[in-house]
């Protein structure tokens, strides 16, 4: 979870006029993590790196070091599970664990 | 209100009356006249009664209503008297041109003018099928319209209109020439 | 004084001309009587190779703007024309183009809006997009339509604002006058070149445009837009001030004729403030103090302008071209009561709602209000709303 801070937002003067956003990827800037009940966690031994997950993942929070994926990125993963339902290994190497198990986990 | 020339003409759908009107603006507009030019519109329908009109002025033209009075009127269709009103709102020293090869005693007696109303004719169909090949009555009446109302200086207008046909039938040579004969001869030839 | 080639012009043609002048990068349409040829003759311009702009035909005026949209927020100067039912058709993107403010310039030929379906001037289709956040510029003339036009474009460019050009369906659309136009040139650096400073198209300088905006910013974007619309009183003005340099006619934010020393007024739009002056010059020569007030720009509303020059009449009467179908009065005398109560004066305002669906209004229908007018300033009571050349 991304920390949560006060945001004191621009008035009319101070905002681009015509509902502009000024700059590209600000994407980068809404982090979507906050919104997931169910988290994927990747499975390593069972990880045939066929990249599926990466591909599907419609977040990119697919994270992939040297063609092998080591995890996901938890800022902007929704939590939508397409990763563990395209994953063509049998017995899956992605599960969804539910949000709150797996804080428990990781606070551990 | 009196500075200002009001013409009103009649034709049918197709025939041309707005076309007319919009030359002989333009015709006056380069005497150095300011100017309107306006039809009447409604669904458009080929042969239907149809009017448009002219204003007229040294001074420039405020006014952007219809033309209820007109002092001058043309009349393209000669079978048109039979079912519109021509003389309508017409003062009693008007002018009234039409498209018929009849004698203009004849037609006042036929409209029932029994005022001061001057009649001219001219033969502007037959003129047109000679000169241009199809009955096309509008530009021979400009003619006969400056030989009766003496708005425009003559020579003027056949250059203006020369040129204006000129930049409309840009591949049409044959059209242009026909359309200023017709307006020579139906300046010769308009009699009242 | 003239500047200009003088030439024989309809409203529809004068405002292709000073489209073709102006050169835009992007004109979006689809045709309606009577708007059909501005964009009809436009389209022959591009044909012909004289102006270098990407036309674009449409499969309804919804699409045409949602096309002027694009092109304007890509960063190309836009511009289109339509009239009545497809103004009304466009509706919907009339409020985005505000909203993303979006310099378009849309040539709107005033014409009923159906039902009964009529193809005739009245001003019920402007009055309908009255509150979309366009400027609105109305002509009395072919040449108030072509000078409107090639302001427009500096007005909507300097006030971020997208802007309205109106002339009266058929009467002034198409109506043939004398005009002046400018040379070419003139026009082109009168409008300059479009340097938008955000746009779709700058890749260097990527932006997001048109995204969600909820409880926590729309406000704030709405306000922005209306200072936007306040502050463009002075940008129209500055407008016509340079305007005014190169065609030597001037333009405001309304034409006072004969109002300074008038005791009775008519507030007009369009092409019947033209015969408005007509029947005040015979008025005068009577002796009766008659005047005209024809507002120019009806958006943003010039109030505080529009009260000064009223304020000293003794009866006025405002004339709406459309009815605000609220069960009292129009939409232009709303504007002008409502103002009058602003600085606690209870003047006459008279208010007489004509020419709908084109019916005709002649110097007679106008000379009949100013003597109403003249009765209320002598203290006899009139209707609140009359209804001219209405049969009963």
């Amino acid at each position: 979870m991304a920390e949560k801070k006060k945001i004191t937002k621009p008035g009319w003067k101070n905002l681009p006029e015509g509902d502009l956003i000024i700059g590209g990827g600000t994407a980068m800037q809404f982090k979507t993590g906050d919104w997931r009940s169910e988290r994927p966690v990747h499975i390593p031994e069972k990880c045939i790196n066929c990249l599926t997950c990466w591909v599907y993942c419609p977040d990119s929070a697919v994270i992939v070091k040297d063609g092998k994926v080591i995890g996901f990125n938890y800022d902007y993963c929704k939590g939508c599970g397409i990763c563990a339902h395209e994953c063509p290994v049998k017995g899956k190497a992605i599960k969804m664990v539910p949000e709150r198990e797996a804080k428990i986990e990781t606070c551990k | 209100m009196k500075d200002i020339i009001e013409i009103r003409w009649h034709g049918r759908g197709g025939q041309g009356a707005k076309t007319a009107a919009l030359l002989f603006a333009d015709a006056a507009l380069a005497s150095g006249k300011y100017i309107q030019a306006f039809p009447e519109y409604g669904p458009e329908r080929m042969g239907a009664p149809v009017t448009s009109f002219n204003r007229i002025s040294s001074k420039p033209i405020l006014l952007h209503s219809g033309v209820a009075n007109p002092s001058i009127v043309i009349v393209l269709d000669p079978t048109l008297v039979a079912s519109v009103d021509v003389t309508e709102g017409m003062p009693d020293d008007g002018i009234l041109i039409i498209n018929s090869g009849k004698c203009p005693s004849e037609i006042k007696k036929e409209l029932g003018i029994a005022g001061g109303i001057k009649v001219f004719a001219v033969d502007a169909s037959g003129i047109s099928k000679e000169t241009i090949g199809r009955e096309i009555p509008n530009t021979p009446m400009l003619g006969a319209f400056v030989k009766a109302t003496g708005i425009l200086d003559f020579k003027e207008m056949l250059e203006d209109t020369r040129k204006k046909l000129e930049k409309k039938f840009k591949n049409k040579p044959g059209v242009v020439e026909g359309n200023i004969k017709a307006i020579e001869r139906a300046y010769a030839e308009v009699r009242s | 004084m003239a500047k200009g080639n003088i030439v024989a012009r309809t409203g529809n043609e004068a405002m292709a001309e000073a489209m073709r002048q102006i050169n835009p990068d992007v004109v979006a349409a689809y045709p309606i009587t009577p708007a059909t040829e501005i964009v009809q003759i436009f389209a022959s311009y591009v044909a012909d190779g004289l102006v270098s702009t990407e036309f674009v035909p449409v499969e309804s005026e919804h699409s045409a703007m949602s096309a002027c949209i694009g092109s304007s927020a890509a960063g190309g100067r836009t511009m289109t024309g339509t009239s009545s039912q497809g103004l009304a058709l466009m509706a919907e993107m009339l409020y985005i183009a505000a909203g993303l403010r979006l310099p378009i310039v849309l040539a709107v030929v005033n014409r009923a809006l159906s039902s009964p379906i009529n193809i005739h001037c009245d001003h019920s289709d402007t009055m309908m997009v009255r509150d979309s956040g366009w400027i609105q510029i109305f002509s009395e003339n072919s040449q108030e339509a072509y000078d409107n036009m090639i302001q427009a474009v500096k007005i909507a460019e300097k006030a971020a604002i997208p802007v309205i050009v109106t002339t009266d369906g058929f009467i002034i659309s198409h109506g043939m006058e004398r005009i002046e136009i400018l040379d070419d040139a003139d026009v082109k650096n009168f409008v300059g070149e479009y340097k938008p400073k955000d746009y779709l198209l700058k890749l260097e300088e990527p932006i997001t445009a048109g995204a969600l905006d909820l409880t926590d910013y729309y406000f704030e974007h709405k306000r922005q837009q209306i200072e936007g619309f306040k502050a463009s009183k002075a940008v129209i003005l500055d407008v016509a001030k340079e305007f005014a340099v190169i065609a030597g006619r001037s333009y405001g934010l309304f034409e006072k004729y004969r109002l300074d020393d008038a005791e009775i007024a008519l507030v007009a739009m369009g092409s019947t403030a033209g015969t408005t002056k007509v029947v005040v010059d015979e008025l005068r020569q009577k002796g009766l103090k008659a005047g005209l007030l024809k507002p120019r720009v009806f958006r943003p509303f010039p109030k505080e302008e529009i009260l000064e020059a009223l304020k000293k009449l003794k009866a006025i009467a405002v004339m709406d071209r459309s009815d605000s179908m609220n069960g009292h009065e129009g939409p232009l005398c709303a504007e002008i009561k409502a103002a009058f109560y602003d600085i606690g004066v209870n003047k006459p305002v008279l208010n007489y709602i004509y020419g709908l669906g084109g019916r005709e209004i002649r110097p007679e229908d106008i000379a009949l209000v100013f003597s109403e007018l003249s009765e209320v300033a002598g203290g006899k009571e009139k209707p609140k709303v009359s209804y001219l050349g209405v049969r009963e």
